[in-house]
């Protein structure tokens, strides 16, 4: 009885945060229906790579964007494209963000020595352009067709930014007056990171997971764009690709769908991830978050 | 002085560490693409030693000698400035570089600055308004303007400043059937026809960045006791806004240009590809294509030094501007 009361009253905390962060409820619904269909697609949309329809039929309610230059569902292929896109997205800012947690706390706890060289590594990494290296790199081994590998590519060429500011976060606590007392009592300084530190900054290492995930969107499309990533048709960025290269969408306005869907299917995406990683402080910051319990 | 020596060190390892990473991804690595195309030429029929020969002059690497020294060729080859030769057109990659290079400096910088500038006027205005109806669509804007990626500004500037509107020519850097390259007014009128809709693209998806860091650090600004002081003996709105927030808001926000010069000369590589518009970023995308990988190492190495440059050229501008800096 005492598990249901506290679990009602998380959900009541829950509910009353949505209700006074309209762009985090709406954020959250978006991403979540993204989520949604990217889980559902292959149960709820039969899948037709051959194209059943005539070509280049404007949105109804039947085809909700369209149908492309050999008559496939457009909406389908967005739909397909987003288990690509979101499970890349999700596996490059995963090994970012631990990277970059991995990296920026380490500096940042033990300074001297190691700061140093780590500081070096991240100014370098920040100093080579990120996109042109991972062209160069995808385009160099052999295994970019696989997600994991691609998530690592991802990860190694931006984890630097997010590890800065996750070591000055780890400083500027670092001297605060509880870590020096547990530094007192002889706790070791990596327990005092794990038990102290971390906890306090997850919900910044959050946003700079959610920041990790826009430019591995961002990232992943566009290597898509230029052909980089090995051909699967439902990438967004390959949707993109074709249909501004190959059908006639940017000389007529015949098949402009097949270019709108996937650019709109991004902007939403994009903008519903800045809504929450801009409000997700507010949620779990508990400072902030004693105003709604007290209300 | 020892200040500037750190900075040109920071420079020196960063370019040592590119140099490095690309002999890695080309020679070491396991399946790398030398030993890519030796293997391919092979079962092509070709001899061994032609096959050896052809990669030696393509990537200016010995094959025959032993590792270390590969490395140091390799090492004092960029630093020479060859870079070898491009797999598919046959010419040294450096002249290919040359060629495009300039058409992207010019195009990044332009844009680059314009943000900047932009981004910094209106976050200082923003932050001077704040709460009011134009710092909230300010706001919207910027916010838009960091999370919506710039080719997708691309496609919609094509759609409708070159498909609706017809006002701009939809790709290519200058109509060569009109106008001669050279020193003329027509064909400096038709560079920069071609060249807005891609500076538009910079400036679009950069400014926000800006303004959202210009109004953070003018609020904080805005709050200290030397502005309250400035109010009170009466100084005008107009000199307060300038010479007393924005002249000190202005130093953090700068400081943070190194990092997004390398951002935006990333981007170009899709802006490029989109506009058709002869800089290293469609050259890199058309090697990535034709599997041209001394083009590409080449390109990424040319791209790497000139962000390493900018930096430097930045920081040096920084301490300049803040001689603060120099006694950190």
């Amino acid at each position: 009885m005492k598990g249901y009361r506290s679990i009602n009253r998380k959900v009541m905390l829950f509910l009353k945060i949505c209700k006074g962060n309209p762009i985090f409820t709406v954020s959250l619904l978006i991403v979540s229906a993204y989520i949604l269909i990217a889980i559902l697609a292959p149960y709820i949309i039969p899948l037709d790579l051959t194209g059943k329809n005539p070509p280049y039929l404007p949105p109804s309610f039947q085809h909700p964007f369209g149908t492309d230059h050999i008559g496939r569902d457009i909406f389908m292929q967005i739909a397909y494209g987003s288990r690509d896109v979101l499970l890349l997205a999700a596996i490059g800012a995963g090994f970012t963000i631990l990277f970059a947690t991995f990296g920026g706390a380490l500096a940042g706890i033990y300074g001297g020595i190691v700061d140093t060289i780590l500081t070096i590594i991240i100014d370098v990494m920040l100093t080579i352009p990120s996109l042109p290296l991972q062209i160069v790199i995808a385009a160099s081994i052999r295994g970019a067709g696989n997600p994991i590998i691609l998530g690592l590519v991802l990860a190694i060429t931006s984890w630097a930014a997010p590890a800065r500011s996750i070591r000055s976060q780890v400083m500027s606590i670092k001297s605060r007056d509880f870590i020096e007392a547990s530094r007192c009592l002889g706790v070791p300084k990596i327990k005092i990171l794990i038990s102290d530190i971390l906890p306090i900054i997850m919900p910044y290492i959050m946003v700079c997971g959610l920041i990790s995930f826009i430019s591995a969107i961002y990232s992943i499309v566009g290597l898509a764009m230029i052909g980089v990533i090995p051909w699967s048709e439902m990438n967004w960025g390959v949707m993109i690709n074709i249909a501004a290269n190959y059908t006639p969408a940017l000389l007529s306005f015949r098949g402009i769908w097949y270019l709108l869907a996937p650019l709109i299917a991004i902007v939403v995406l994009q903008l519903a991830i800045v809504g929450l990683s801009n409000t997700i402080e507010v949620i779990f910051n508990p400072r902030l978050r004693e105003r709604y319990e007290t209300k | 002085m020892k200040w500037v020596y750190r900075r040109i060190l920071g420079a020196a390892i960063t370019l040592f560490s590119t140099i490095n990473i690309i002999f890695f991804l080309i020679r070491l690595m396991p399946g790398n693409p030398i030993d890519f195309i030796v293997t391919q030429y092979i079962e092509a029929g070709v001899p061994y030693e032609e096959a050896y020969r052809f990669v030696s002059t393509a990537f200016g690497i010995e094959l025959n000698k032993p590792l270390h020294l590969q490395y140091i060729d390799f090492i004092f080859n960029l630093l020479k400035g060859s870079l070898g030769n491009s797999i598919v057109y046959r010419t040294p990659v450096s002249q290919i570089i040359f060629s495009a290079l300039p058409w992207t400096i010019f195009t990044v910088s332009l844009g680059l600055s314009l943000s900047f500038l932009g981004g910094v006027f209106l976050g200082l205005l923003s932050a001077y308004k704040r709460n009011s109806v134009i710092d909230k669509i300010l706001q919207v804007l910027s916010v838009s303007s960091v999370a919506i990626p710039n080719y997708i500004f691309a496609y919609i500037f094509i759609i409708i400043f070159c498909r609706m509107l017809n006002l701009f020519p939809m790709m290519g850097a200058y109509d060569s059937l009109k106008v001669k390259p050279g020193f003329n007014l027509p064909f400096i009128l038709n560079v920069m026809h071609h060249a807005i809709l891609p500076i538009l693209c910079y400036f679009i998806a950069g400014f926000g960045a800006w303004l959202l860091r210009m109004r953070g650090t003018s609020v904080s600004v805005l709050g200290e006791y030397h502005i309250s002081f400035a109010r009170l003996r009466g100084l005008s709105s107009n000199r307060i806004m300038w010479k007393y927030v924005g002249r000190n808001a202005i130093l953090p926000v700068f400081a943070i240009f190194a990092i997004n010069v390398g951002y935006i000369f990333g981007g170009s590589t899709l802006i490029e590809n989109i506009f058709r518009y002869p800089g290293v970023g469609l050259y890199i995308s058309r090697a990535v294509s034709n599997r041209d990988y001394t083009l590409m190492q080449g390109i990424f190495f040319l791209l790497t030094f000139s962000v390493i440059v900018s930096n430097l050229i930045a920081d040096l501008l920084y301490s300049f501007l803040d001689p603060r800096v120099k006694t950190e």
